[in-house]
């Protein structure tokens, strides 16, 4: 009988197995932020314990972080958290690519830009989105601060084996359906709680076919769907990806590495405990209008009528979130009017995702009663991007072109929705009040986004690509 | 760690499907670099009116339901953010046990890492205790090592909980220390695997 990568990964990590406990998992790298990190510090400082493993442990600051004028920060609260990283990553002996650092950036997007996250690692971090990095085909999940201090402390977790569940997207998407609209097609289909004690492998022709960020913003949403961790077994485009990387193997190095990294691919009899098909073609543009990420519809679609409900539960959800949209059942999605637009976030702010939405929007105006903000994943992306004269496209749009970080994702920083103001936002949650409170996300592509900007309200981009 | 024994409390109904950690704790709440004093933001923004007066209709902001320890909500219960200022905050509230038909994942080891007890029990179970719970505040006992919840009406439930955590719990072990007296066999398994890639 085959076994899958996640299967593979696991095995290969486990320190200690003892009938009745969990097992000890070995944790190659372990990504830190300023938020969820300073407890945990604390709690090594008050034991008089030392970081294990420095050197398996990266830092950066990005939650928290202005994405303009970031030489003067006046959240006081906010910049002591920021200090407190850099204290403790200079007492520890930790990496930190801080604020000012060419390298700075979402967690999420300098952990692969960097080449640190690489295909058959155990990576955590203090972050429910670091199922991102599963895009590479590691085993990548999100961790609490309690775990956050165990890592530092002795590099491992105790962790219970996980379920598996493959995900097998075939057919083909149509053109301007991205993968956000994939993994927001799912989440419609299958709601917030199917992958609830699972690992995802995402597989099938249309992950295949995917490019590296792709992968990326698929599996970062997996989170969405309960699942601590998403991946996709590596290939070339994982390798071409990693090559060159900074912390990437070097050489012949790489070549040898590339030839381990081909084995943990999911054998073809591998087994599941549950297995999902999707059909790509029946995929559109997606839009959520509630307040959590299964609450999404077709871009030509309508939002749900109570009488559609099947349970009670589902009833008050609905109500819920319609009074708190400000929205109506069965209302047409294109009718929906937005004045915020926020592209950026772990979900879609890489190089792929800020072409994208320039392709949109070259040579066209913001609608006059909208506020429109890019920001890129990171420092380096924002450079290249400004190397291909991406900055410009949107500056002369009349967008926002800010500096790396979360921003308006869950809006810890100065970017906030005012309430009662709807966004389109490529990030990954529309919680109540996550860009603000009272502030009504709606989730999107980063070309779905765009085009929400030119035109004030939701516009199907098929038909923009229709056109051209 | 802090451990669970037995407890005899309040108990407050939180009838909601899939509450988010964003809802327990909102993010302008965790700038702060300490794991206390979290409990007065805790459901900031359904607890409280835009202009920051209480918002009496909410059920935690009722009188009767003043001093409740355990917290009844409904499925899919911490879903979102890992953050585990969404424990800190319920803990420094005063909640010490939160009952529903399923967590989520991350804030369920949360829970579990703070001393505090997310029990899962039957939707029908938990259906009757919300149902009970709107009506008037009422009490609930708890034990971990019978695991079972009571109430003074007859009910009676069990729930599940594993070995592994059942033992932590009920003698507050700190589960960094039990790794640190691995530490030869972690250093073994660093030795005998080289870098994985």
């Amino acid at each position: 009988m085959g076994k899958s990568i996640i299967d593979k990964i696991w095995e290969k990590h486990v320190v200690h197995r003892e009938e009745g406990k969990p097992d000890l998992l070995y944790i190659d790298l372990h990504l830190v932020h300023e938020v969820t990190s300073p407890q945990a510090f604390s709690g090594l400082r008050m034991k008089n314990r030392r970081v294990r493993r420095p050197d398996r442990t990266f830092a950066t600051m990005d939650h928290n972080v202005p994405t303009i004028n970031r030489t003067q920060i006046d959240d006081e609260v906010a910049l002591n958290q920021m200090t407190t990283l850099e204290k403790n990553c200079l007492e520890f002996g930790i990496e930190l690519a801080g604020i000012d650092s060419p390298e700075q950036g979402i967690v999420h997007v300098i952990g692969p830009e960097l080449g640190l996250t690489q295909p058959g690692k155990t990576i955590v971090c203090g972050d429910s989105h670091t199922s991102t990095h599963g895009a590479f085909g590691a085993l990548a999940f999100g961790i609490g601060t309690s775990e956050v201090e165990h890592v530092l402390a002795t590099q491992t977790l105790w962790q219970s084996k996980p379920k598996t569940l493959k995900l097998e997207i075939n057919g083909k998407l149509a053109e301007g359906v991205t993968a956000k609209d994939v993994i927001l097609y799912i989440l419609a289909k299958h709601g917030i709680k199917f992958g609830t004690g699972h690992v995802i492998e995402y597989c099938g022709e249309v992950v295949r076919n995917m490019s590296m960020e792709e992968r990326m913003t698929i599996c970062n949403m997996s989170i969405e769907g309960g699942a601590r961790a998403g991946l996709v077994s590596p290939d070339q485009t994982t390798f071409d990806y990693l090559w060159g990387r900074k912390h990437a193997p070097k050489d012949e190095e790489f070549e040898k590495y590339v030839e381990k990294w081909k084995e943990l691919a999911s054998d073809q009899d591998a087994e599941y405990d549950t297995i999902i098909q999707i059909d790509g073609n029946d995929i559109a543009p997606m839009v959520s209008w509630g307040t959590n990420p299964s609450m999404t519809a077709k871009v030509d679609g309508r939002i749900p009528t109570i009488a559609d409900c099947e349970t009670e539960l589902e009833r008050d959800s609905l109500t819920r979130a319609l009074a708190y949209m400000d929205l109506k059942e069965g209302q047409r999605i294109e009718d929906i009017k937005i004045q915020h637009v926020f592209i950026g976030s772990c979900t879609n702010s890489r190089i792929e995702d800020i072409r994208a939405a320039a392709s949109v929007v070259k040579g066209k105006q913001v609608h006059p009663e909208v506020r429109a903000l890019v920001v890129p994943g990171s420092q380096q992306v924002k450079k290249r991007a400004e190397a291909e004269g991406l900055d410009k496209v949107f500056i002369e749009a009349g967008f926002e072109w800010r500096d790396a970080g979360c921003s308006m994702c869950l809006s810890m920083n100065a970017d906030v929705v005012p309430s009662g103001e709807h966004c389109a936002s490529t990030s990954n949650r529309n919680f109540e009040g996550r860009q603000g409170a009272g502030a009504r996300t709606h989730l999107v592509s980063p070309q779905m986004a765009a085009a929400a900007a030119l035109n004030g309200h939701f516009v199907d981009i098929r038909k923009t690509y229709a056109t051209v | 760690m802090s451990g669970f024994k037995e407890l005899t409390g309040k108990a407050v109904a939180l009838d909601r499907a899939n509450v988010d950690t964003d809802q327990i704790i909102p993010k302008q709440f965790l700038k702060r670099i300490e794991k206390t004093g979290f409990g007065r933001f805790l459901f900031y923004d359904w607890r409280f009116k835009s202009e920051g007066q209480l918002n009496e209709e909410f059920e935690l902001n009722k009188p009767e339901n003043d001093g409740a320890t355990i917290l009844i909500a409904n499925e899919n219960f911490g879903c979102g953010s890992s953050r585990e200022h969404a424990p800190w905050a319920l803990l420094d509230y005063g909640f010490k046990a939160v009952i529903a038909p399923s967590f989520a994942d991350i804030f369920n080891q949360n829970c579990l890492k703070n001393g505090m007890l997310p029990i899962v029990l039957k939707e029908e179970e938990v259906k009757y205790l919300l149902t009970k719970g709107k009506e008037k505040a009422f009490a609930l006992h708890i034990n971990l090592e019978e695991q079972t919840v009571k109430d003074e009406d007859g009910f009676t439930a069990k729930f599940p909980i594993s070995a592994y955590w059942k033992t932590m719990l009920l003698n507050g072990w700190d589960e960094i220390e039990i790794t640190m007296q691995l530490d030869e066999q972690i250093s073994a398994f660093e030795q005998k695997t080289e870098m994985i890639g």
